[in-house]
Order: structure tokens, then C-alpha cells, then sequence
């Protein structure tokens, strides 16, 4: 039983590998026949081609110019939006409102973040945040989808390059002394998001800035065997699995958290303040590993 | 006028600067590190206006990783037009 898959599994498997070809559930003759020939080629019937080209020569005389217009316009509209705003520090802006009071008086308590900020955007506006960090990571998913399609065709950095770099005494010195650094700073701003100025994603981005470094200088082969494609997926799959459940709780117990059974602790502390810990570790994990793939894509097309 | 506002005008005046600079500029590798100091520029402001937070993450993302992305689009670009050359030449022989 186990040995036959069936053939929507097979299938599913090809499609994550990314050979899935839509041609295999056509019958044989169909694919036998040959294609049309096209005998005009309508790539070269686009208005960039025949730009190119010097075919139209207008567009190039009048492109200026409704640039110019255009940016004139919309700088127009954002002054007379900035002139409409209140002053600052006037009493009468919309949002002074309560909401302010009481997120200074009460949100230390209420969240147990002593950094207000932390508290707000994991705690208060939690589902602000969600709906954020997935409109964020489908948009990084579908980068690493369009780079990754460009799939190995050349892309493999010039190996005398490679040896210039690897053995340049002052990149590897520097990053032998940098990185460590880096790294504990990244840690250091993603246990104290809730403490401290710092959190998931400053922390992450610190964090993949250093191994971006560490593969600059010695090379993605040393570094691969912490973070290879496998476990890249396996670290971003279940940190966003968690943040979505623990936040799926937060909507659970009423949307604003309040209600929960997780305390929010002594504030202060670094196990303190209920979900804002965890969430702010799984945001760092997913940051610094998408920092780091997405360099390592752009480099030399694939994780 | 103390010490305090003339830096922040400096300040303000430099991200205009290097605001207007970064478009203006032909070679894209120049903008590139216009634009590199222009966000540790605003960096500074936003610890100015008391958003550590902000600030952390602009001089992180803005001047950090951001940057050496395009950098690395920059050169796969030149070794992709210099690549095209190549063969340009190549046919010609």
C-alpha cells in the first residue's frame, strides 16, 4: 500500500520540487502534434521594443515631460495633505485621544512589556500585526519564488572571484571579529524586545546581516551546514506556524489578550510578558533565516 | 539657537542632500551609497525623536541589508550586460 503513491501526491511532490510540467496530463497525441508556427513575433511589436529600437522617437521627446507633470502633481497633492495636518504638539490632533492615556498608564501592567511599543503592536494591535507579517511574508515568498525560478542557470559567483574574497586577510579578520558580535546583538535585541528599544525584527535583521557577513568572508560551504535549504524551511515553516497560532489564541480569548490564562509576569523580567517573548523569537528566526536566503539567492540562486 | 538645533538642521539638511543626490546621480554606485547614508542620516533622526525602535531597525535594514542586496543585483547586472558582450563579440570573430 505504501509503495504505490497515488498519483495526486505524485504529482503534489513534483510540483514542490518545481519539475511539475502541465504537459504530463495530456494524452500522447496531443503533445505529438506540432506546435503552430508563428511567423510574427509579437515581442517586437511592444511600445518598449520599438522605444528601443528608435521607432517611435515621441515617446522619447514627451516621456520628460509627463514625468515631470506627473511628479509636480503628486507633489502638489502630499503639501496640500501636510498643510491640512494639525500642528505639532496641538491639542487638537484626532489621535491624542484616550486610546494614548491609556496605553501610557495601563499597558505595563495590562501586557507586561515594559517597552510600550512591544506591548502595542504584539499585544494591543495583535491583529494588526498578523495581517502585517502576512502581507510581509507572502511578499518574501514571492521573491524567493521568482529568483528561485531563474533556478542555477549560471549563476554560480566566478571562482576566481570567490578566491579573491575568501582570502582577502582584511574581510576575514574583520569578520572574525564583527560577527560574534553581530550575532549576540541580534539576540541581544530580540530577548529584550519587550524591555528594551529592539524586538523580532530589527533583532532577525541584525542577526542575518552577521551570517551574510560570515558567507562573505568564509564562504557559503561553512555555513551551509547550519542553515541549508532543509532547515531553512523547517526554521521558517514552524516559526510562522506558531506565530499564527499563538496570535489565532490572541483572537480566541476576546482579540485583545487581556483575557488570557497566560500572565503577563513581573514586568522587567525577560520571562515576562506573556506571548510577546516567543513571538518576538519566532519573528527574529524568520527574519534573520529570509535576510540571509534572500542574499544567498541573489547570489548565486539558490539557499 | 543652541548646539542641539543647528545639528538637527545639519542633519535635516544633509537628508535633503543626500535625498536629491541619490536621484540625481548617473552611476548607480554612487546612489547606491548616497542612499546607504542617507538611511544612517535618518537613522540618527529617528533616535533623535525618541523611536529607538525605528532607529535600530533603519540602521539595520535601510543602511545594512538592504544595500548589500542591491549591491549584489548591481554586480549580477554588469556580469549579466558583460556576459552579453562576450558573445556579442565572440560571433563577430
Amino acid at each position: 500500500m505504501k509503495k504505490k503513491k497515488s498519483k495526486f501526491s505524485q504529482a503534489l511532490r513534483k510540483w514542490d520540487e518545481g519539475s511539475f510540467d502541465l504537459t504530463d496530463a495530456l494524452p500522447e497525441e496531443q503533445i505529438a502534434a506540432p506546435l503552430p508556427e508563428q511567423p510574427y513575433d509579437w515581442q517586437l511589436e511592444r511600445p518598449v521594443v520599438r522605444l528601443e529600437q528608435g521607432e517611435i522617437s515621441m515617446y522619447r521627446r514627451l516621456y520628460p515631460i509627463f514625468a515631470t507633470v506627473l511628479a509636480t502633481v503628486m507633489i502638489l497633492f502630499l503639501f496640500a495633505a501636510m498643510i491640512a495636518l494639525p500642528h505639532t504638539g496641538s491639542t487638537q490632533t484626532p489621535t491624542l485621544n484616550e486610546l494614548t492615556d491609556r496605553y501610557v498608564a495601563d499597558g505595563m501592567r495590562e501586557t507586561g512589556a515594559v517597552n510600550v511599543v512591544a506591548g502595542v503592536i504584539l499585544d494591543y494591535r495583535a491583529f494588526d500585526t498578523l495581517g502585517e507579517s502576512h502581507v510581509l511574508y507572502s511578499a518574501a515568498i514571492a521573491v524567493l519564488m521568482l529568483l528561485l525560478s531563474l533556478g542555477g542557470v549560471s549563476m554560480e559567483p566566478d571562482p576566481r572571484e570567490r578566491l579573491i574574497t575568501e582570502t582577502d586577510p582584511i574581510l576575514r579578520s574583520t569578520a572574525k571579529l564583527i560577527v560574534p558580535l553581530l550575532v549576540v546583538f541580534g539576540v541581544y535585541n530580540i530577548c529584550n524586545g519587550h524591555l528594551g528599544p529592539g524586538g523580532g525584527f530589527s533583532g532577525g535583521a541584525i542577526i542575518g546581516a552577521g551570517l551574510i557577513l560570515y558567507s562573505l568572508a568564509f564562504g557559503f560551504e561553512r555555513l551551509e551546514r547550519l542553515l541549508n535549504f532543509k532547515s531553512y524551511r523547517v526554521i521558517v515553516v514552524v516559526a510562522l506556524c506558531f506565530y499564527s497560532l499563538a496570535k489565532c489564541y490572541s483572537f480566541y480569548c476576546g482579540a485583545n489578550h487581556l483575557e488570557s490564562f497566560i500572565s503577563p509576569g513581573t514586568p522587567g523580567r525577560i520571562f515576562s510578558a506573556g506571548l510577546i517573548l516567543p513571538l518576538n523569537v519566532a519573528v527574529g528566526a524568520v527574519v534573520a533565516c529570509t535576510m540571509y536566503g534572500f542574499y544567498s539567492v541573489f547570489k548565486r540562486g539558490r539557499i | 539657537m543652541s548646539a542641539m538645533d543647528i545639528f538637527t538642521l545639519m542633519l535635516l539638511g544633509l537628508v535633503l542632500v543626500s535625498g536629491i543626490a541619490a536621484c540625481l546621480f548617473h552611476n548607480l554606485l554612487v546612489s547606491l551609497i548616497i542612499y546607504m547614508a542617507y538611511s544612517v542620516i535618518m537613522s540618527i533622526i529617528w533616535a533623535m525623536l525618541e523611536a529607538p525602535d525605528l532607529a535600530i531597525t533603519e540602521a539595520a535594514v535601510g543602511a545594512g541589508i538592504s544595500s548589500v542586496l542591491m549591491f549584489v543585483t548591481l554586480k549580477k547586472l554588469r556580469d549579466i550586460r558583460k556576459k552579453a558582450q562576450d558573445e556579442k563579440e565572440k560571433e563577430q570573430v
